[in-house]
């Protein structure tokens, strides 16, 4: 037995899953890929990283994960979030692959809250980081009824949500994790990426794999698949915009994070996509 | 100017190093070692084996040292090793009945078979801080006395169960699903819902098991039954065929003994509730049965009204390393979700100020 802490990564198997259990979780991506929008409960394993900090997402990418990929880990759209950095350095030492900041290099980039400004590749896998797989949780709190409900794509209760909201405030009031249809189909959580994001998977070229660690449940949107947020012909499905641009590239079309500057009420918005707001700021630097 | 507002390595790095030195406190005061976290702390190495489902003193003092105490970052620690284990093999049940037993009461006859034996409890004791604890000064133990040749004590159910007033064990030989390996799916039979319980939380489970006591559910129990003692695991390997001993673990079980008016389909009897746990870990296996029989209500016909009858309420929730981990994660950054949401309650608000322009667009 090594000291805690500085135990070599040659303890642990490649990306510390063993084989048995990453065929497990292939197998369940496989049937999520074949049923695309579709729950597929997997049996998640206890990770040292706590649940609800991307152990469904770890656990995807641990399963998927070769020798010759290179992995970018993001949160909050940026690689140097605690959280990012705390997984980054997870793969990094229990599988030695490359990783980079850079959208364009990775083949699989893993999570939380966005998906990058940078339009991704048929040749790129993407890993959301999924806290509530299920979309109809917040109107029926039980597995079993939801269940019911996707099988007989009883959806109605959610436009019956969208349409009250509309009815009391004029709008959509869900900002974040808003939901999808997939394929047609079934309903889906995107995961709580800002509905920014959302446009973003419709006919995506990249696979697309949810990994939800803690309620065991692994879902996938494959390539080229329509990907549609819930609206109503008057009302159609919008994205937020701001008044602003990004105070250090410029960008006015990109997601921005808001940063008090003092407690005089001033603030400046920067992307929240920092490979995407360097990237511009090296072309303007190199014209 | 903007500054790196978000964290980073060393950031990380530097955490870890301050987290190192606070485990290790004043450097003046001895380390301590596994050996004493074992003997000295052996309740809550119990705790931490049950719920962290290994049964291993070292590595749960090892976890409990590295977690600075905090029990359930400990069993989160031992779980998270456990991943990493290979499955050698399936035992055989364990024989409780044939306990090499510590401790044996029942709340149900004032005396039976085997006795009483109180064993190394609490109960009784009188609550006030010893004093000559913090002396450090403790003399050697008194000599005790030779224990009297143990006599087989047969489990009171069975006592019970010779004039058929408790309803029999299942006795068809099912195989028990696994949690660790397949995702829990609902309904939950029950061996299922024993192995949930039997890793749940010991404080969750106590006051779900509280609450059927003060009516939510109520089950009308008697502590029929608590045993703590050693037993033998056997495995079978398939090229010998037949059972040999592996080892020996400590269990703490408890069979509670509940009331039943009948139903329709069963004649009023006793109906049971079935704890158990790693080491010796009272509170949990209590309340663990008061659990189980408050989950039993669909399966008895008895209308599921309380938390503690709901399956996916009490299953959900159980588990500390998922709830600890689910609940902490809020720590984490969220700031695009929030600002996602600053932005439609600026724009909300805008609208609520001035309501006709908001007709007007």
């Amino acid at each position: 037995m090594s000291e805690p802490g500085t135990q070599e990564a040659g303890d642990y198997n490649f990306a510390y899953l063993d084989e048995q259990t990453k065929r497990m979780i292939r197998r369940a991506i496989l049937k999520a890929v074949a049923i695309s929008g579709y729950q597929v409960p997997f049996a998640s394993r206890e990770m040292p990283l706590p649940y609800g900090w991307g152990t469904g997402g770890i656990q995807v990418t641990a399963s998927i994960i070769g020798q010759d990929d290179t992995l970018k880990v993001i949160d909050q759209g940026a690689d140097d979030t605690t959280n990012a950095v705390s997984i980054r350095r997870f793969f990094a030492r229990t599988t030695g692959v490359a990783t980079t900041e850079n959208t364009v290099a990775a083949s699989i980039i893993q999570t939380r809250h966005r998906i990058p400004e940078t339009p991704l590749r048929d040749d790129q896998i993407i890993v959301y980081q999924v806290p509530i797989p299920e979309p109809l949780r917040w109107l029926e709190p039980r597995e079993a009824e939801t269940r019911k409900m996707h099988a007989l794509s009883d959806y109605g209760p959610m436009y019956t949500r969208l349409y009250e909201d509309i009815a009391q405030y004029g709008r959509v009031t869900t900002a974040y994790d808003y939901p999808v249809l997939v394929n047609g189909r079934y309903l889906m959580r995107p995961s709580p990426i800002p509905k920014f994001d959302n446009p973003k998977m419709d006919m995506n070229p990249a696979l697309q794999l949810f990994g939800a660690g803690r309620e065991k449940r692994i879902y996938a949107v494959p390539p080229y698949t329509s990907v549609k947020s819930l609206d109503f012909v008057d009302h159609p499905f919008a994205i937020e915009r701001w008044d602003q641009s990004c105070a250090i590239c410029g960008a006015g079309d990109s997601f921005l994070d808001e940063v008090i500057t003092d407690d005089q009420g001033g603030r400046m918005f920067v992307c929240s996509d920092t490979d995407f707001c360097r990237g511009r700021l090296a072309v303007k630097a190199a014209e | 100017m903007y500054v790196a507002v978000k964290g980073g390595e060393k950031a990380i790095e530097a955490a870890h190093r301050l987290l190192a030195e606070a485990r290790r406190g004043d450097p003046a005061v001895p380390e301590l070692s596994l050996a004493q976290i074992d003997e000295q702390l052996a309740l809550a190495v119990d705790r931490v084996m049950t719920e962290g489902s290994v049964y291993d003193r070292e590595l749960a003092a090892l976890a409990i040292k590295q977690a600075r105490g905090d029990l359930v970052e400990a069993i989160f620690l031992l779980r998270a090793y456990r991943t990493t284990l290979p499955r050698l093999a399936v035992s055989e049940p364990i024989e409780t009945e044939r306990a090499n037993l510590k401790r044996r009461i029942s709340a149900t006859f004032k005396d039976l078979p085997g006795g009483q034996v109180l064993g190394p409890t609490f109960d009784y004791t009188h609550r006030l801080l010893d004093f000559a604890l913090a002396a450090e000064a403790e003399g050697a133990a008194p000599p005790r006395a030779t224990p009297a040749e143990p006599e087989p004590a047969p489990r009171v159910s069975a006592l019970l169960g010779v004039e058929g007033l408790i309803e029999p064990n299942p006795t068809e030989v099912v195989d028990p699903g696994d949690l660790t390996r397949d995702p829990l799916t609902f309904p939950a039979d029950r061996a299922l819902r024993l192995q949930n319980l039997a890793r749940g939380d010991e404080g969750y489970l106590l006051a779900l098991g509280y609450s059927t006591q003060r009516g939510y559910g109520r089950n009308h129990p008697f502590a029929g039954e608590i045993r703590v003692g050693t037993v033998e695991i056997e495995v079978v390997p398939p090229e010998l065929g037949f059972p040999i001993v592996i080892g020996e673990i400590t269990v703490t079980e408890c069979e509670m003994v509940n009331q039943f008016k009948g139903s329709a389909v069963a004649p009023p009897q006793f109906t049971r509730g079935y704890g158990l746990a790693f080491g010796e870990a009272e509170r949990k296996a209590m309340a663990m049965a008061l659990v189980d029989r408050a989950l039993r209500a669909d399966e008895l016909g008895e209308e599921v009204t309380a938390p503690a009858q709901d399956q996916e309420f009490v299953l959900y929730h159980s588990d500390n390393v998922e709830a600890s981990g689910f609940t902490q994660h809020l720590k984490l950054p969220h700031y695009v979700d929030f600002q996602a949401e600053l932005n439609l309650i600026r724009r909300m608000r805008a609208a609520w100020d001035r309501p006709e322009a908001e007709a007007a667009e």
